[in-house]
Parts: structure tokens; C-alpha cells; sequence
């Protein structure tokens, strides 16, 4: 048997490392030496390290991107939307690309909150991030229920998904009307006990901020939008839309002009705190939407492209804060100086 | 472990409407490699946002950099972007992604392959180190391809053009039948191709009682399972995902009637 030879076993090692290194594309770092500006943020009470959370639907439950990099790197995880029930979803073709966007028509495939609260939960508890649930009801009943059992399990904040373009029942409906909204923001509240309750805004709709202030007033702790926008795609050939639910949700940086218009809009209609989201890939692009009054962002379709851009988002925020002599992120929010 | 690499293209030529490249991958196919039939997630510009999954034909650790083959055809966008790439030039790659084919050195398998579905199978008959037996079908004579090098690494490839340009006029599924008519001592049969020729193939098999793997295709988005997009329907009712529980599926669990 050869012997042991802790040097050579150490060369090796850090071979193995270098060439690692080489071989990996530019990444952020995973600890930037002493950021020379506070990241942290608070949404509704809840302190994040920093401002950049990863988009529910988009990020599964971590444990893909769990094998790119450390979790423990996010603000938040917003886990992907869950049902009372175990849902299939819709059939495919569920995704189409389009000019700097993507459609989507997943239809909430998720193993219903049961199975969220027994498998996952405690695997993203190994991370030091804040988890948010995501919920989807098709009856204000079931939001209860839903809030009931995540608040037990012990999650961060529950994000009500009033607004999922994709399933026939509820989803879209409460989204899009003040009272079934306000009913839906009620019902979570009461059976959410301590844990904040943020409502995810659909921006199909005409006056997103009617839909805003019926939430606040029903008792919402927090704000999410935008969720997608619904759109189409069709083969011209085939003259088959690419979705084989004909119509799917656009996401990607095609919407981020619509998410920075409505997170203004928003802001300056409530006063409750709001994580943005629609179109984020860059640390400019988090600012806008901070700027445009969010507390927190969101990022999502950027991931498909490269799994690191959260961490981008994160470094690129940083920087432009240092850059502009901010002492804080949290600064930026609601900083926009319209004309 | 997946893992995103800048790939250094170091060899790069066609036939006809296939485009092979080798790259450079790092510690890709160290880390993350299952099994032949694996693919990789190139990202084909900055324009596109989602990447494009290429099976991978071929791949071996090697020193310094692992090494990693590709057989594609122009599609659209996207893989005439990647068609596009010189000699030298990098690409960002992610994988070893999904499960390939469960193929065991020692085994002998019968390869079913369909146009540009025929690829993946090369890492599969390499495997398996001349034993396996191949039967590939192409629209005619000029769509064929790798045909040298499955002859080279299997014990016998058989070829079925559409148009009978070359080979057996007809589609593979009664080549397959022809040969287990003949030679049942096959583990599995492993097939990759287009939808209607796997659910021909799965038929056919089934008739002999021989396992059957199939590598599913699906329009595909994050590439790793997180967003849940490229959904395939089993026969018990769930939709599984291509990128990570595929691309392979046991052909009894695919609901061919969806």
C-alpha cells in the first residue's frame, strides 16, 4: 500500500483547485472582503443579509442551484408556488422564448403543501436565507388552510399568489378583482399568525394600485410585483401557438419597464413595503425598481441564462451603492426624483 | 455536482447539416458525469435567453481539461448561433446535465437511433466497447451521419433511409423487429429520436419483451429542474421533467398517447 504523504495529498488538492479555477467562468465572489456598504434590508419586519431574493417558480425549491453556490448567498428564496394538493400541471410545450423574454404556461406543478413542509422546508432550513412560501388557492378556504399549516411549519413570510395567469380556478380571477383580493388577503391573515403575509400583484389588470390598496386595507403585511404578463406566441408555419395552452406568462427583461412603472405606481399609492420583480438580470436593474419604491427584489427568468446572476444582481447593487457614496441599500428605495 | 464552464472549442467541422465540435470542458465531464446520453446547456449569445441542450455524443476525462463532443444540426436562433463559433472560441456551458442511458460496461445493447438523434448513442456503443449493435435511420443518404464511427465501435450498424437512398427503405422500427426476431440476447434497447419513431420503436420492442430506454426531447428552460417547464406525461398520470429526471425514461413509463 502506498504510503500516505500529506504534502503530495496537499499539491494535489490545490491542483485540483487551480484547475478548477481556471477552468470556471468569471464568477462573483462568494464573500466580498468587508462590503463598504450595509446590503441588509427589512421587508415587513423581516431583516434580510441582503436585498436580492430569487423568484418563486423559477428557483424550485434551492436544491438545483443549491449545486452552483452557497444558498446562505441570497436574501431570500421564494420557494415555487404551492397548492393544497399535489398538482401535475399543464401539459407541455410550457415554455416559448421571445424578443429578450419568455413565455411560460407551467400551470403550478408542486407536490402540495404537505410534502413542501415535510421534504423541502427542512432542507432550505440548512441555509442561512429567508423562506418564503408561496401559495395558490381555489377558494379563499384554502389560502386558510395553506397559511395555517406553513405558518406551523415555521416559514419566514407566505407570498399570496392572487394572480397566476395559468390556472383556470381562482388564480387570476382574485388578482384582478378588489373585493375577491381583499377577501383572499383576509383570509391568509387570519389564519397566518405571527408570519408576515406578502400578496403578489397581477399586472394584468387596468389600475394595478386599486388591487394594491384592497390588500393593504384587507390587512396585507407586504407587497410582490409584477407577476408575468400574459401573452402568445404563434408558429407561423405550423400556425400552432408554441404553448400548448395557447397562452403563458412573459417574464424576462422585456417586462422590466412595466415592473418599474407599476412598483411606482404601487409605491406611491400604499404604504406597505414592496419586493420588486419582473425582468431583473443587473445590479442597475434591481436600483431601478428600488428607486421605483421596492424595499426588496426579486430575480427570476436571469437564472435560466446563468444560474449566478442573483449573486451579480447582489454585487452589482453593491457596487452602484459605493459608487454612489450610499452608506446603505436600503437608501435607495423610493428615491427616484420624478420630473 | 453540475458545474458552468467556459469551453474552449478545440475542433470544429460539418457534414452536410451536422456540426461536430469538441470542447474543452474543465472538470465537466469529472464531476458531473452518470452516464452516455447526458447533455450539455449552452448559452448561444447574449440576445437569446434561454440556452439550447445539446446531447452529448461523446466524452472522457483528460488532462488538464476534460473533454466533451457535440453533434447538432441548425434549428433555429439559437443553434445557428452556435453553428456560427469558430475554431478557439469559448462557449458557456452548463452540465454534465439528466441521467443519460443506464448502460453497463459489460452489456450489449441495441442502439436506435433517428436523424439527429443518433449521437448520443456513439457514447453509449463506445461504452459498451464494440459489442452493441446499431441501427440508424435518416431521412436519405445525404442526412446520415457518424456512420464511420459506429461501424468502427459496434458489432453491427444497420442504416434505414426514409426515402431507401441508402440502406433499408423504411423506418428503423422494422429494423429493430428484423434483428430481435433474430437476436433477443440484448440487455436493453436505447433509443433516441424523434417522438413518433420512439413511440414505434417502444412498440416493437415491447412485442419481444426486452427492456427499452428512451431519450425524450422537450422544449427545456432552466436546464436542471428548478422551473419546471419541460414536462413529459407518464402512464400514471405525472408529468416527470426531461432535464432531470431524463432525458431517458423507461418506455413503459411514457404516456405515448399524450
Amino acid at each position: 500500500m502506498p504510503e500516505f504523504d500529506p504534502e503530495l495529498e496537499k499539491a494535489l488538492a490545490q491542483l485540483e483547485k487551480d484547475l478548477a479555477n481556471l477552468f470556471a467562468p468569471e464568477q462573483p465572489e462568494n464573500s466580498p472582503a468587508a462590503p463598504a456598504v450595509d446590503m441588509s434590508v427589512n421587508l415587513a419586519g423581516m431583516t434580510m443579509k441582503n436585498p436580492v431574493v430569487v423568484a418563486s417558480g423559477t428557483f424550485g425549491f434551492g436544491r438545483e442551484y443549491g449545486e452552483f453556490y452557497d444558498l446562505s448567498e441570497l436574501g431570500g428564496i421564494c420557494a415555487k408556488g404551492l397548492t393544497l394538493h399535489r398538482r401535475e400541471g399543464n401539459p407541455a410545450p410550457r415554455i416559448a422564448e421571445t424578443p429578450m423574454g419568455i413565455l411560460n404556461s407551467v400551470g403550478l406543478q408542486n407536490p402540495g403543501v404537505d410534502a413542501f413542509i415535510a421534504e423541502e422546508l427542512p432542507f432550505l432550513r440548512q441555509y442561512d436565507v429567508k423562506v418564503i412560501a408561496n401559495i395558490s388557492g381555489n377558494t379563499p378556504e384554502e389560502y386558510g388552510i395553506m397559511c395555517e399549516k406553513l405558518a406551523g411549519a415555521g416559514v419566514d413570510m407566505i407570498e399570496v399568489n392572487i394572480s397566476c395567469p395559468n390556472v383556470k380556478a381562482g388564480g387570476l380571477a382574485y388578482g384582478t378583482r378588489p373585493e375577491l383580493a381583499a377577501e383572499v388577503t383576509r383570509m391568509a391573515k387570519s389564519h397566518a399568525g405571527a408570519v408576515p403575509v406578502m400578496v403578489k400583484l397581477s399586472p394584468n389588470v387596468t389600475d394595478i394600485t386599486e388591487i394594491a390598496k384592497a390588500a393593504e386595507g384587507a390587512g396585507a403585511d407586504a407587497l410582490s410585483l409584477i407577476n408575468t404578463i400574459r401573452g402568445m406566441r404563434i408558429d407561423v408555419n405550423t400556425r400552432r401557438p408554441i404553448l400548448k395552452m395557447n397562452t403563458g406568462g412573459l417574464s424576462g427583461p422585456a417586462v422590466l419597464p412595466v415592473a418599474v412603472r407599476m412598483v411606482w405606481e404601487v409605491a406611491n399609492a400604499v404604504k406597505l413595503p414592496i419586493l420588486g420583480m419582473g425582468g431583473v438580470s443587473s445590479g442597475e436593474d434591481a436600483a431601478q425598481l428600488m428607486l421605483a419604491g421596492a424595499a426588496a427584489v426579486a430575480v427570476g427568468t436571469a437564472c435560466f441564462a446563468d444560474p449566478f446572476a442573483p449573486l451579480k444582481v447582489r454585487n452589482g447593487l453593491a457596487e452602484l451603492a459605493v459608487e454612489q457614496g450610499l452608506s446603505a441599500v436600503s437608501q435607495l428605495t423610493g428615491g427616484v426624483k420624478p420630473w | 455536482m453540475k458545474v458552468e464552464r467556459n469551453c474552449k472549442i478545440v475542433h470544429r467541422s460539418q457534414t452536410g447539416d451536422a456540426v461536430f465540435m469538441v470542447l474543452e470542458a474543465g472538470d465537466m465531464v469529472r464531476t458531473s458525469y452518470r452516464n452516455p446520453g447526458q447533455f450539455v446547456h449552452i448559452r448561444c449569445g447574449d440576445s437569446l435567453l434561454l440556452r439550447r441542450p445539446i446531447s452529448v455524443a461523446s466524452c472522457r476525462e483528460d488532462y488538464p481539461s476534460d473533454l466533451v463532443t457535440i453533434v447538432f444540426e441548425v434549428r433555429g436562433a439559437g443553434t445557428a448561433w452556435l453553428a456560427d463559433r469558430k475554431l478557439g472560441e469559448r462557449l458557456d456551458v452548463m452540465g454534465l446535465l439528466g441521467n443519460g442511458f443506464p448502460v453497463k460496461p459489460e452489456g450489449r445493447y441495441l442502439l436506435v437511433g433517428g436523424g439527429i438523434g443518433v449521437p448520443p448513442l456513439w457514447g453509449c456503443a463506445q461504452r459498451t466497447s464494440g459489442r452493441s449493435t446499431a441501427i440508424l435511420g435518416f431521412r436519405s443518404k445525404e442526412k446520415a451521419l457518424m456512420l464511420d464511427l459506429f461501424r468502427e465501435d459496434c458489432a453491427k450498424a444497420l442504416i434505414a433511409t426514409d426515402d431507401g437512398s441508402m440502406g433499408y427503405h423504411g423506418f428503423v422500427d422494422a429494423l429493430v423487429r428484423q434483428e430481435l426476431e433474430q437476436d433477443r440476447a440484448y440487455n436493453a434497447v436505447l433509443a433516441c429520436g424523434p417522438r413518433p419513431m420512439l413511440r414505434n420503436v417502444a412498440k416493437a420492442v415491447k412485442e419481444f419483451g426486452v427492456p427499452c430506454k428512451v431519450s425524450m426531447e422537450e422544449r427545456m428552460g432552466c436546464g436542471v429542474g428548478a422551473c419546471l417547464v419541460c414536462a413529459c406525461d407518464m402512464k400514471d398520470g405525472t408529468r416527470k421533467h426531461v432535464c432531470k429526471d431524463g432525458p431517458v425514461f423507461d418506455a413503459e413509463e411514457v404516456d405515448w398517447d399524450a
